[in-house]
């Protein structure tokens, strides 16, 4: 194992993220503190408890959810795209380093970044609603499983994107409207059972199902079936990036 | 491989995706220590060349050994030994000059080394520039920039793709000594550049790529004595309608409207030719107005190469 060449991305991806913590930090925490003014404060002060949770609280899982998967994504992407479309990709392809420790490399930044961020977003909630977390080590575990599978799947659009826009078209026009109807900010339970059952085709219900629990210990899917839908995902995931380098796919002519 | 060898490609062939065929059963042995000058036209091959020795560029076929090791199934330990100036300034424009070079050791697999790595910057004089972010530098301290990050794992073997495009006439004489002392201390250097004056400066051997295919490989002197031309250029007091029957015997021609001999000559085959030549006018009371020698460069007998004839002539002597 190349250890100095996954420190070595490692440390430079962490660098750019201290770099710019306006953009890493400070606008991902703002996003989401409105969220929790209007959603949280404003609007759910009118709703009804759900499950026993307080609507506030009942929608801290899902946006810390709907914030880590934005950033795995837009970070891994970023930091795999930057060099290729700099053409600094020369000097990661011309090393004496494997795949497997490329994407140590980036994806374990990316997931570290969202991990961080989704810890500064915990604390920010606690100053907006009150809750309490009743599986914390779970919750980290999922925490931690869902932004690697993410990086992982951000890392696999910096390698498929040839331009900015396709850079922002799956974040974009994928993964944030499947967030928000992945039962982020309600419990799928109150849908029609036709939509329950089309929602149950949504990827993120999982995520955020299984991460709800680890906090409040209800969830609207079985927390075995939500860990083996994301830990299948994580699978396609890894199976897309080991054919990537086997076939120099975008990254090797 | 032989131990004077630290780079060998044998049956090496691109195609690339579009089809069009980069390199055609590339053959070619670079020597450890030497500094080798791959000349070629645009399009040629070279970078492609370069790329999948690096590995960068995955070959259609073919073997490619550096320092011993299979570059596809040895490709750390062959990597390790390589260090590469690309073509494009291609850097992190955000990042310190300290901490790129720092970045580019690390991902080359060695253990920090500060105490190396200033020495490196010292060399090119970037050591005053360590903390400055790249964009703020200029197009030639980018480049040194580059030479330094392909430095800073201390390897073996080191390509530069045309290093001196674009930097000024001082820089390219600074980086012609720094490569001079990069070869002094046991560096292999593989050079591609188009200025042909810059190979005729420091290349110890000459090749020659066109259409995919290394036409010519061969020792930069003898290069030069085996197709450079020497020239001896009489101009006469008066001008002649023919050559005299007493010249008939040296390789003369008659231009000027008859009023230069131009003469093509070996130096070393024939030493007493110019003396026995010049008494012979002297004889025939040919009287000199003036007289002056030409010499072919290396971008003279590049072009003529180019230009084809000397392929097959040329191969059989080489690699």
């Amino acid at each position: 194992m190349n250890y100095y060449a996954m420190k070595a991305i490692y440390k430079f991806e962490m660098a750019r993220f201290w770099r710019t913590l306006l953009q890493s930090i400070a606008a991902p925490v703002i996003s989401t503190s409105l969220y929790f003014i209007v959603f949280g404060s404003a609007i759910g002060s009118r709703m009804t408890a759900i499950d026993n949770v307080s609507y506030g609280a009942f929608i801290v899982p899902g946006l810390i959810m709907l914030a880590i998967l934005g950033e795995s994504i837009s970070n891994a992407s970023f930091g795999i795209y930057m060099p290729k479309w700099s053409g600094t990709i020369y000097e990661i392809l011309s090393a004496p380093i494997s795949p497997f420790e490329i994407v140590i490399g980036y994806v374990g930044a990316a997931a570290s970044k969202s991990i961080i961020l989704a810890l500064i977003i915990l604390g920010t909630a606690r100053a907006f609603v009150d809750f309490s977390i009743m599986h914390p080590v779970w919750m980290l575990a999922f925490l931690v499983l869902t932004s690697i599978t993410f990086s992982l799947f951000g890392f696999i659009i910096g390698i498929w994107a040839d331009g900015f826009e396709k850079l922002q078209i799956v974040p974009t026009m994928i993964v944030t409207p499947l967030t928000f109807l992945g039962g982020s900010f309600y419990s799928i339970n109150m849908l029609p059972s036709v939509w329950q059952k089309i929602t149950l085709f949504n990827p993120v219900v999982y995520l955020v199902s299984c991460f709800r629990w680890s906090f409040y210990g209800v969830s609207d899917v079985s927390v075995g079936l939500s860990l083996t839908m994301t830990c299948l995902f994580l699978l396609v995931c890894l199976g897309a990036v080991w054919i990537i380098f086997r076939t120099g796919y975008k990254i090797k002519s | 491989m032989s131990h004077e060898n630290i780079i060998s490609v044998s049956g090496l062939n691109k195609t690339y995706a579009s089809g069009f065929q980069a390199l055609k059963h590339v053959d070619l042995e670079i020597r450890r220590g030497e500094i080798f000058a791959l000349l070629g036209p645009n399009g040629a091959g070279k970078t492609t060349l370069i790329n999948i020795i690096c590995g960068i560029v995955n070959a259609s076929a073919g073997r490619v050994l550096a320092d011993g090791h299979d570059i596809a199934k040895e490709y750390r330990v062959a990597r390790a030994s390589i260090g590469l100036v690309p073509q494009e300034l291609t850097n992190d424009a955000f990042e310190s000059v300290w901490n790129t070079v720092n970045f580019s050791r690390g991902l080359f697999g060695k253990a920090p080394n500060p105490s190396y790595l200033e020495k490196v910057l010292k060399d090119l004089a970037l050591w005053d520039k360590k903390d400055n972010k790249i964009m703020t530098l200029s197009g030639g301290m980018k480049r040194r920039v580059l030479i330094a990050k392909a430095l800073s794992h201390e390897p073996k073997i080191l390509f530069l793709d045309e290093p001196t495009a674009g930097v000024d006439v001082d820089l390219r004489r600074d980086m012609w000594v720094m490569v001079r002392h990069l070869r002094e201390n046991g560096v292999t250097i593989i050079l591609t550049t188009h200025y042909i004056e810059e190979a005729e400066e420091m290349a110890d051997r000459i090749g020659i790529i066109s259409k995919g295919e290394i036409i010519l490989v061969e020792d930069k002197v003898a290069l030069m004595q085996k197709l450079g031309k020497k020239q001896l250029i009489l101009v006469l007091q008066r001008p002649l309608e023919a050559l005299p029957p007493a010249l008939a015997s040296f390789e003369l021609e008659l231009s000027g409207a008859g009023t230069k001999l131009v003469y093509t000559f070996d130096a070393k085959a024939d030493p007493s030719a110019i003396a026995r030549l010049l008494k012979a006018l002297t004889d025939l009371s040919l009287d000199l107005k003036d007289l002056q020698t030409t010499e072919s460069s290396l971008e003279d007998i590049f072009v003529g190469l180019l230009k084809g004839g000397a392929k097959n002539s040329a191969k059989g002597g080489s690699r």
